[in-house]
């Protein structure tokens, strides 16, 4: 939730002379043990609560400053854009939807590809953007993802998504089901090639991306509390007609059940993904040059 | 007329009077003769005026219409001898899910396909073709023995989803679909996908990744089924037939964006009207295409399949 929409829901009951205290940008109220936190502080904490360890949601252009070397990220399929194959309208059309995304997040699609490096290591990077029609897959983010793992295959350099998605696109409709079969059917090509992918689950990843190329990474991280699932649970309320027991679907649920390798707190992230790079890297292959030269000598 | 549709009635109701006026006609009364073809001629026009113009809900409901032929019913009808394998090796076995070996004409191929249920004791069994990770396991497990042993793989799907539950979310729903996705998509040996009845996103497209997919002329391939994608967009499941409309989920909608190869006719009304037609045509298709795909060696057929899925999907560029 961003600053505006948080004062619009604030909870009444903090007094007057309070919220006088607590000039707009400033602070933000924990939505997990309701603590109010200093903006600078949260920042600091790279968007985590001190206090409970709740995990703010947070950009694709956050993730990126987070995780990969200063001034290393190269964007990368920067020109693909939704178009409205199904000239779809419900309550609003989808080219208005799309056009209000893009002026909401600076970006034109839901997932910022692009190569990086972290700590030194080379890969190639998939961000998906929750602010961006909730992270959704249509057509840009599959041809984006598929494309980007072709080039981690040519340029023989591992793969790192990090998922956060309520799903498949509904407003492409079968094209955006598809996607799924493309991304996965990319990965197999990668995981065949034997190059390494590392996929990042955080809050929330559901639906048709958690159903393909999120869950296919050679190792699975996930940030603490994260919802990850295939049906939401909303669906499996109304479908079983029962209460879902505490704490399902969350990270620590999935790990539980062994469908996650690790839970890592935001702050060890970036640490954790050199550990598993480090591993899986090819120290021949250290010398190699750059993935962005070639890539832009090939036009891609 | 349990288990008709409302707007399938009209017809029924001028059937079974034409049905009961034959039997009661001797061939000798020539009013009756004359009565019988005009009835006849009334129920060819009702027949163009209901199927001629069904809305993308109405064919929905023949997808999933009560009667409609299931898996069994079309491996039976082709004449298939087939030997049904259970288990995925790993939990349980999957009622949803089925697969097995089978003898269809001069072919031995392995078969997987979602089976629905025809009363409340057999949906018990089957839930209703909504498979858990298990099935989609079980599903793998007879995929990866028929790479093994060369044989081609024929899939029928006729699902509303995968099962949003506790234990299938408990199991990786989500992983299993998501490494059958993975995994079809380098198998070297032929797959042809049948959509026979309801293609329910991902739990459609978890047995659904083929180097052809035929459709049944009424049945449907939906991203989220239409009254999951009411709730979610139009804010009331009730408006499934506008979902429907604005998600174009129709065999020709599907052509039209490539995303399959070929419609299968079926009789007027739907499958349930002349199932053994239907079946012919069904197997006349999948031997076709089979034949067609024999020719191709293991690593064309696995680059051929990668192209497809890399050609699908609708953006602009630059
Ligand atoms: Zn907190």
């Amino acid at each position: 939730m961003d600053q505006v929409s948080w004062l619009k829901r604030r909870k009444p009951g903090i007094k007057d002379a309070k919220r006088r205290e607590m000039p707009d940008g400033l602070w933000r109220k924990c939505e997990g043990c309701g603590e109010i936190i200093y903006h600078k502080e949260l920042e600091r904490n790279l968007w985590t609560c001190n206090k409970c360890g709740y995990h703010f949601r947070i950009s694709a252009d956050q993730y990126r400053d987070i995780l990969t070397d200063q001034g290393s990220f190269v964007e990368l399929l920067t020109a693909l854009e939704s178009k409205d194959p199904l000239g779809f309208v419900d309550s609003k059309s989808y080219a208005e939807r799309i056009s209000d995304a893009k002026k909401k997040t600076g970006r034109r699609s839901a997932v910022m590809t692009g190569s990086a490096r972290v700590d030194g290591h080379l890969a190639m990077f998939a961000i998906l953007d929750f602010r961006f029609l909730g992270g959704s897959m249509g057509s840009v983010m599959g041809e984006k993802i598929a494309r980007l793992t072709r080039m981690a295959i040519e340029e023989r350099i591992p793969l790192v998504t990090l998922s956060s998605s309520g799903g498949a696109r509904m407003q492409e409709g079968i094209l955006s089901l598809m996607q799924m079969a493309k991304t996965s059917a990319m990965l197999a090509k990668l995981h065949e090639e034997r190059l390494p992918h590392i996929a990042i689950q955080v809050h929330p990843t559901t639906g048709g991306v958690t159903a393909s190329f999120a869950s296919l990474g050679d190792v699975i991280v996930a940030e603490p509390g994260a919802l990850i699932g295939f049906a939401g649970p909303r669906v499996i309320q109304q479908t079983i007609k029962q209460d879902l027991p505490d704490g399902f679907q969350r990270s620590e649920f999935l790990l539980k059940h062994g469908m996650i390798d690790m839970i890592v707190h935001r702050k060890e992230l970036k640490s954790a993904l050199a550990k598993l790079l480090d591993f899986f890297s090819d120290d021949n292959r250290d010398s190699a040059e750059d993935a962005l030269g070639q890539a832009r000598r090939q036009g891609l | 007329m349990a288990g008709w549709l409302e707007f399938e009635k009209p017809l029924l109701e001028l059937e079974s009077r034409i049905d009961e006026l034959r039997s009661f006609a001797d061939g000798q009364n020539i009013d009756v003769a004359k009565e019988l073809s005009r009835l006849e001629v009334k129920a060819e026009d009702l027949r163009r005026q209901i199927y001629g113009k069904l809305t993308r809900w109405q064919v929905t409901q023949i997808a999933r219409h009560p009667r409609r032929p299931y898996t069994f019913d079309y491996l039976r009808m082709l004449g298939i001898d087939f030997v049904e394998l259970h288990g995925d090796r790993r939990f349980g076995d999957d009622g949803a899910l089925i697969g097995g070996l089978g003898f269809f004409g001069g072919r031995k191929v392995v078969i997987i396909g979602h089976q629905k249920g025809r009363d409340t004791k057999e949906n018990i069994l089957r839930n209703f073709g909504s498979a858990h990770p298990e099935g989609y396991r079980k599903a793998l497990r007879l995929m990866r023995m028929a790479a093994k042993f060369g044989r081609p793989i024929i899939s029928f799907v006729d699902t509303p989803g995968a099962w949003p539950g506790i234990g299938a979310e408990e199991r990786g729903q989500a992983e299993a679909i998501a490494r059958n996705l993975h995994e079809m998509s380098r198998l070297p040996v032929p797959i042809v996908v049948v959509i026979i009845g309801e293609g329910g996103s991902g739990g459609a497209l978890g047995i659904g990744v083929g180097d052809r997919v035929l459709m049944l002329e009424y049945s449907v391939y939906s991203v989220i089924t239409p009254e999951g994608c009411a709730s979610i967009l139009f804010r009331d499941a009730a408006r499934a037939a506008e979902a429907a409309e604005a998600m174009k989920i129709t065999a020709r909608d599907l052509q039209e964006f490539a995303v399959i190869d070929e419609i299968i006719p079926e009789p007027g009304g739907g499958a349930h009207r002349d199932p053994e037609r239907t079946a012919r045509h069904l197997g006349e298709a999948i031997e076709r295409h089979l034949t067609e795909l024999e020719e191709l060696s293991p690593a064309e057929l696995v680059r051929g399949r990668l192209e497809r899925f890399m050609s699908m999907g609708e953006y602009k560029e630059g």
